[in-house]
């Protein structure tokens, strides 16, 4: 799904990424870890396609539509309601039967009865737990998960635990995480960046 | 037809948020009936016509910025551009909602510019009246396309005027072309043919400026 070879990527001078070898299969979990400023975010925003290589090659063997992409941000407008803004990206992604889809992630992530409610309105736990819903709205086969349990309570990460419990086996996993313990049983693949 | 409904979601997404925030417009139409009240005081008395059309459209040009500034502000915060970016649709539905919601606020501002201006200065006839809408379209091609430049640069308050002002003057000539000449539809077909250059143009380049 993921091959990379001698891939880099520099910010001006600095080299955040650099002579990185990477082979990840379909269905497999890579758990990337590393301190801040390793390259964690660099690589997922390389594999989802917002940012370029600037040395060697990376072949990602999913289209634009099958990639979900959890983001530090939400990715999500503030002024619009949390149901606003799943049916945007929804009606975008050409969610079927968007509706009910919308409504069952809504429902599982504790934000039915927000959902229309500006979402500046949001704590951080709710804002990631939307950013969520929006990344599985077109139940993508690469997921691209960047410190997914930031800002979530005790319920947020129960529930994502089991999201993730899920999708291990089924779908194409990359996740960037400070805490690696708590994935690393679930782990195929895992990549420590300096 | 799927391109279609994507501009329709963009574009009404736009107008939801200009609805909700209120960002926008206001400051738009404040802008442009304040320039006007300043260039009545500005202008001596007795002066042509022709000064007075001229200050039309500098006051439009402005306005125009005015609202271009804060295009991409939404999709800036929480880099919301990305989201939009990694999405299936044709980047360039992205532009051309953009740029629908920027011909709408536009058009706003020009439907009390130009009584404000008629009170002011001239009568408005119907030569300025299409002028001013070709013009907007234009304003909104080239600005919605530099305003996403400018939206991924530091500089961005700075940039986007530097960048819009020079590709606009053929804009400005043809307005002011089109109120003032006796042979107004040679201006406005000029008018006509700048929107569909750069709006082939801006639509094609789009994918370029939001993308690596």
């Amino acid at each position: 799904m993921i091959s990379a070879r001698g891939l880099g990527r520099s910010f001006g001078v600095k080299r955040v990424i650099r002579d990185l070898d990477l082979e990840l299969a379909e269905r497999e979990l890579l758990l990337v870890t590393g301190p801040n400023g390793s390259g964690k975010s660099t690589l997922l925003a390389l594999c989802a396609g917002l940012l370029a290589p600037t040395q060697g090659e990376l072949e990602v063997a999913a289209e634009r539509s099958r990639i979900g992409y959890l983001a530090h941000e939400p990715l999500v407008y503030r002024e619009l309601t949390a149901l606003e803004n799943l049916d945007l990206y929804g009606r975008l992604y050409r969610v079927p039967e968007r509706r009910e889809r919308i409504g069952m992630l809504l429902e599982r992530y504790g934000l039915w009865e927000a959902r229309r409610e500006r979402v500046a309105t949001f704590s951080r736990g709710m804002q990631q737990r939307l950013a969520l819903c929006r990344t599985l709205l077109h139940e993508p086969d690469l997921l691209l998960l960047d410190e997914p349990y930031a800002g979530l309570d005790e319920g947020g990460t129960a529930l994502l635990d089991a999201e993730l419990g899920g999708l291990v086996g089924t779908r194409t996993l990359v996740l960037a995480t400070h805490d690696p313990e708590r994935m690393a049983p679930l782990a195929t693949v895992r990549l420590a960046l300096a | 037809m799927t391109y279609l409904a994507d501009v329709g979601t963009l574009a009404r997404k736009d107008l939801l948020l200009e609805l909700r925030s209120r960002d926008t417009v206001p400051a738009m139409l404040l802008f442009v009936v304040s320039t006007l009240v300043v260039f009545n005081f500005a202008l001596p008395a007795g002066a042509s016509a022709e000064a007075a059309y001229g200050l039309l459209w500098a006051a439009l040009v402005f306005t125009a910025i005015l609202g271009l500034t804060r295009a991409f502000v939404a999709e800036r915060e929480q880099r919301v551009l990305d989201g939009l970016v990694l999405a299936p649709a044709d980047r360039s539905a992205i532009w051309l909602g953009k740029a629908i919601a920027v011909v709408a606020f536009l058009a706003l501002a020009e439907v009390v510019a130009l009584p404000a201006f008629a009170l002011f200065f001239e009568p408005v006839s119907w030569e300025l009246v299409a002028a001013v809408a070709l013009a907007s379209v234009g304003f909104a091609a080239v600005g919605t396309l530099l305003a996403a430049m400018a939206a991924a640069s530091r500089a961005r308050e700075l940039l986007l005027p530097l960048l819009f002002l020079p590709l606009v003057i053929p804009i400005v000539v043809g307005g002011v072309g089109a109120s003032i000449a006796d042979d107004p539809g040679r201006y406005l077909g000029f008018l006509a043919l700048y929107d569909l250059i750069f709006a082939i143009l801006s639509w094609a380049s789009f994918e370029y400026v939001v993308t690596e």
